[in-house]
């Protein structure tokens, strides 16, 4: 077995020092080293984008990737973006829409949202849509998700639906 | 009929209110079996047989036991020194066989992915890697795959102590039905093949066992959608007192009827922790989930539907085998999908002459049993894939011919052919508010305009009936431990906040927050002022779990039945505080209220208080009863049977097979409805997934066994991009059968989906003279259906 390898990273704004097996994913350095159980594996190849977190600015498979290739970088799970507001406006308005139901697509899906918030709107629905494609989800039949990244991703009440179909 | 109880079926109920549980999964701190924390804990894999049938001649496990990190490594024969093994056989569909299932395989395993060698270890990641140096020697069997071959005498049999490779068959065959067909001006056939599925919820299995060696108790961490029942299986096959196991549910992320049975690997784990006294979790990954999670459907059923000239239904004949791997599952038994659909098929219509035969088999693939929609998305798929191939026939457009031949919405209470006695359904108006709700005409005229241009759009209909809330008519009789009732406590606290305990389960349909709104109702409280416990046999009421779409109907009616109760206590302890006569008194936003003046006398929290801290305040022979326990169960029926009708519109494209749901519409009769926002939801869940088992799913296993698609990568799930948006409407007809009226919904999506897709794909076909009827309808299907391709089927 290769010889464990030294990292340093910040993970929702804590630094980390660790020294970790060269295979560790980083969704097993959260949940088993750090006990941040809030990114998921549904998976673990790399379909199902329960275990989605974000990595200097990008969201990633957290199942597909080492930690060893994160040395150095910014991490956060959902735990952080919660804690610090950043998505508060997401979280409203997937609950006031009951868009999750077992919710454990939840996290991951609430990340890749605010990456299509984060690139600004008006977006339509079928985009949105297309964007939260990589990421399963078994309960809801979509339809509650859209509508909350609907509300908040168009929030001036302007979506991009060509067809007049503004909420 | 008796109206719902409108002293208690009143605001919030009906009110499209999110789940005050919900919070938490929006900041990842949702607490999953994977996710508890547990001291000294030991992880297990299981090395699972390659093969779908073959003797074991020899396990190594030298290696494996010496390696890094090991705890211990168990074979089948020395799991199965600590348990009895279990068939799952019921009494109430006679002539049922099924071999004794042990945890792990012991001499012989029957279909790959089955358990075989238990590797624990301090960490998964030595526990994997351990496993793969565990030497199992197979000498491989002819494995048995098809299931049209596996009652032929030249084939091999699965489990040969059983004498033959059949299961279960039931047959429905009055006399009449041959001189009905014969009468008939159109007979109509086809055959149906509804592909092998899983519904693969995104959380996989996993459990955690703690067995305290000095208490001799077992506490099991589970994603389980049946506490109570589990319980009794682990404490009866492990030989412990049910009392000595407490079966915990964490949040369970996704369940669809998966998380209902009884699993070796599950069992194996509570042994492990027995044996090394130490704590053990079994976290299933997606790989072995696909090859050890029930599977379902795998039918292949032949049709046969004969008209009058007017087009009206004369008979219908169905023919339905279906194949359910080695074993029966414990403790349903894998006949319950061959019932439903020897009795559903064609149900939402005057069917004057009726029979039917269902043949289950043993093969030597994974076992199959009951999934979200059991046998009745095949029931709907069958019945209104024939119906609208009758009307083609006849020339009569599809709305119509539902039109004649529907079970009118006046003829209630009526049995049907197969003997179904339903209660009051509202088909008509069903089918009515559907074709306004989609424009049913608009559509033919814009399909007919598009087809000009060469453009294939199709218009599905599918009529559909759901069983839900079973009655104890269909495990309990048949000597399954399973609850057809639910319990439910509620308790007024010092603060005068409610607490619901309650006997079904959570994973994520959201039956917390619907007993929270109905115990609102029947109290009179805030339902954010109910806090509503479950999933936890030490501390809540026994109950059946949720499953079958009973949560809402019979837990809802505990809930309301003791809310009722808990409100009447409640005013006679206030009236003695005020010296007024409880009925001069209400209970309105958690308030003790004045019924004539609407003014508040006293909040409940000061009654609370009264109640816990100073007794004294009450007369001397006051037994203030502030938890009250009710239960429900339905009897009168086997069900509380729903109909509904469900629309879809699709285009297909001719030249690469594919097909793109552009919309579907479902209007649904749940009776009365709880929270229309969370039964939107729950109905639009099933219809994706129905729309994924329809175009997408089906478990490919090849000549010798071997599933050839069992990754997430291989095995098609709907995502957001493929889907559309769905409108659902209601309308409802309360049961009588409870006060509080209301059937139940979970299934209802999944049900009537694959008939309306079915029927909408060959709508947009047929002017081109084809037809699918091999569910998935893939685009491979649909080209070859066209003549584009050679078919491979």
């Amino acid at each position: 077995m290769p010889e464990p390898i030294a990292v340093s990273l910040t993970v929702n704004g804590r630094r980390i020092e660790a020294t970790i097996p060269a295979r560790l994913t980083i969704v097993d350095f959260l949940r088993d080293h750090l006990g941040l159980t809030g990114t998921h594996v549904g998976c673990a190849h790399g379909v199902c984008g329960a275990c989605t977190v974000r990595a200097d600015g990008a969201i990633i498979r957290g199942c597909l990737t080492l930690t060893a290739q994160l040395d150095g970088a910014d991490i956060q799970t959902i735990e952080g973006v919660a804690d610090s507001g950043e998505i508060a406006d997401l979280q409203e308005a997937f609950y006031a829409r009951n868009a999750m139901q077992c919710g454990f697509c939840t996290p991951g899906m609430l990340l890749t949202a605010a990456s299509l918030k984060a690139r600004g709107g008006p977006v339509s629905r079928q985009e949105i849509r297309e964007h939260i494609s990589g990421n399963l989800c078994r309960c809801t039949g979509y339809q509650a998700i859209v509508d909350a990244i609907d509300t908040v991703v168009n929030a001036d009440g302007v979506s991009a639906d060509k067809d007049g179909d503004t909420r | 009929m008796t109206p719902p109880d409108s002293a208690s079926v009143r605001a919030p109920i009906g009110e499209r209110l999110p789940r005050p549980q919900s919070r938490r999964f929006l900041h990842g701190r949702g607490r999953y079996v994977d996710d508890v924390a547990v001291a000294g804990v030991a992880h297990v894999v299981y090395v699972r047989s390659p093969f779908a049938a073959a003797d074991i001649t020899g396990i190594d496990v030298a290696a494996a036991k010496a390696a890094p990190g090991v705890v211990a490594v168990v074979t089948g024969s020395e799991i199965a020194e600590w348990h009895d093994p279990w068939v799952a056989t019921i009494t109430n569909l006679p002539g049922q066989k099924s071999p004794p299932q042990h945890a792990l395989a012991i001499d012989r395993v029957r279909f790959q992915g089955e358990p075989v060698v238990a590797v624990v270890a301090e960490s998964r990641a030595e526990a994997e890697d351990a496993a793969e140096l565990v030497e199992v020697d197979y000498a491989p069997l002819e494995a048995v795959v098809d299931m049209e071959t596996a009652l032929d005498p030249a084939t091999r049999v699965v489990s040969p102590e059983m004498g033959d490779n059949l299961f279960w068959r039931m047959d429905i065959d009055p006399p009449g039905v041959e001189e009905a067909f014969a009468r008939s001006a159109t007979v109509v056939e086809e055959t149906f093949h509804i592909g092998r599925q899983t519904l693969a919820p995104l959380e996989p299995r996993g459990i955690v066992a703690e067995f305290d060696p000095a208490e001799q108790r077992l506490t099991l961490t589970f994603a389980t959608q049946v506490p109570h029942i589990m319980r009794y299986v682990f404490a009866k096959h492990l030989r412990l007192d049910e009392h000595r196991v407490r079966v915990v549910c964490p949040d369970v992320g996704g369940a669809f009827g998966l998380k209902i049975h009884t699993y070796g690997d599950e069992v194996a784990t509570a042994i492990l922790s027995m044996m090394l006294k130490r704590p053990v979790k079994f976290i299933a990954d997606r790989l072995e989930s696909f090859v050890s999670d029930v599977h379902c459907r795998d039918h292949r059923v032949k049709a046969r539907l004969g008209l009058d000239a007017e087009g009206r239904i004369t008979a219908l004949e169905i023919d339905d085998l279906t194949a359910i791997g080695p074993y029966s599952v414990y403790p349903r038994s894998s006949g319950i999908e061959a019932l439903l659909v020897c009795t559903f098929t064609g149900s939402p219509y005057h069917i004057p002459a009726f029979k039917a035969a269902g043949k289950v088999v043993f093969t030597n693939k994974n076992v199959m049993c009951q999934l979200r929609g059991v046998g009745m998305p095949i029931a709907c798929s069958v019945g209104e894939g024939i119906i609208d191939k009758a009307a083609r026939a006849a020339g009569i457009d599809p709305l119509d011919f539902r039109r004649r031949n529907l079970i009118p919405d006046d003829a209630y209470p009526y049995t049907t052919a197969s003997g179904m006695p339903f209660e009051s359904l509202s088909q008509q108006a069903a089918l009515e508010k559907l074709a306004a709700l989609m424009d049913y005409d608009g559509l033919r005229r814009e399909q007919a305009a598009l087809r000009e241009r060469g453009i294939y759009r199709g218009i599905g209909l599918a009529c559909f009936v759901e069983g839900t809330a079973p009655s104890p008519a269909i495990y309990g009789e048949g000597g399954a431990p399973i609850s057809a009732q639910d319990t439910c406590t509620v308790r007024l606290e010092p603060s005068g906040a409610l607490t619901c305990l309650v006997g079904v389960s959570e994973q994520g349909q959201g039956a917390e927050a619907v007993i929270a709104q109905v115990t609102a109702a029947a109290v009179g409280v805030a339902h954010t002022d109910i806090r509503v416990l479950m999933g936890d046999t030490d501390a809540t009421p026994y109950g059946g779990g949720t499953w079958a779409s009973r949560a809402t109907a019979i837990a809802g009616e505990a809930a309301r039945k003791a809310g009722v109760r808990l409100r009447a206590n409640i005013l006679g302890l206030a009236g003695q505080l005020l010296q007024a006569h409880g009925k001069t008194l209400d209970i309105r936003d958690g308030a003790i209220v004045d019924v004539a003046s609407g003014e508040a006398r006293m909040t409940l929290r000061e009654l609370g208080h009264a109640i816990h801290f100073r007794t004294t305040e009450f007369a001397p022979d006051t037994h203030p009863e502030i938890a009250v326990t009710e239960q429900f169960s339905v009897r009168s029926r086997m069900f509380l049977y729903t109909n509904g009708a469900m629309g879809c519109h699709v285009e297909v494209d001719p030249e690469t097979g594919f097909v793109t749901v552009l919309k579907v519409w479902c209007v649904e009769d749940c009776g009365t409805v709880v929270n229309p926002m969370l039964l939107d939801d729950q109905i639009r869940g099933g219809i994706v997934q129905g729309i994924g088992n329809t175009l997408y799913e089906e478990l490919v296993y090849d000549a010798e066994g071997q599933l050839q698609n069992g990754s997430f990568i291989d095995y098609l799930l709907p995502m957001a991009g493929e889907m559309p948006d769905i409108e659902v409407a209601h309308i409802e007809t309360p049961t009588a059968e409870s006060g509080l009226g209301a059937k139940g919904a979970g299934e209802a999506g999944i049900i009537g989906a694959p008939g309306a897709v079915l029927n909408a794909i060959n709508d947009a076909l047929a002017p081109l003279g084809a037809s699918v009827s091999r569910q998935p309808y893939t685009p491979e299907r649909i080209l070859a259906a066209l003549g584009k391709v050679p078919s491979r089927d």
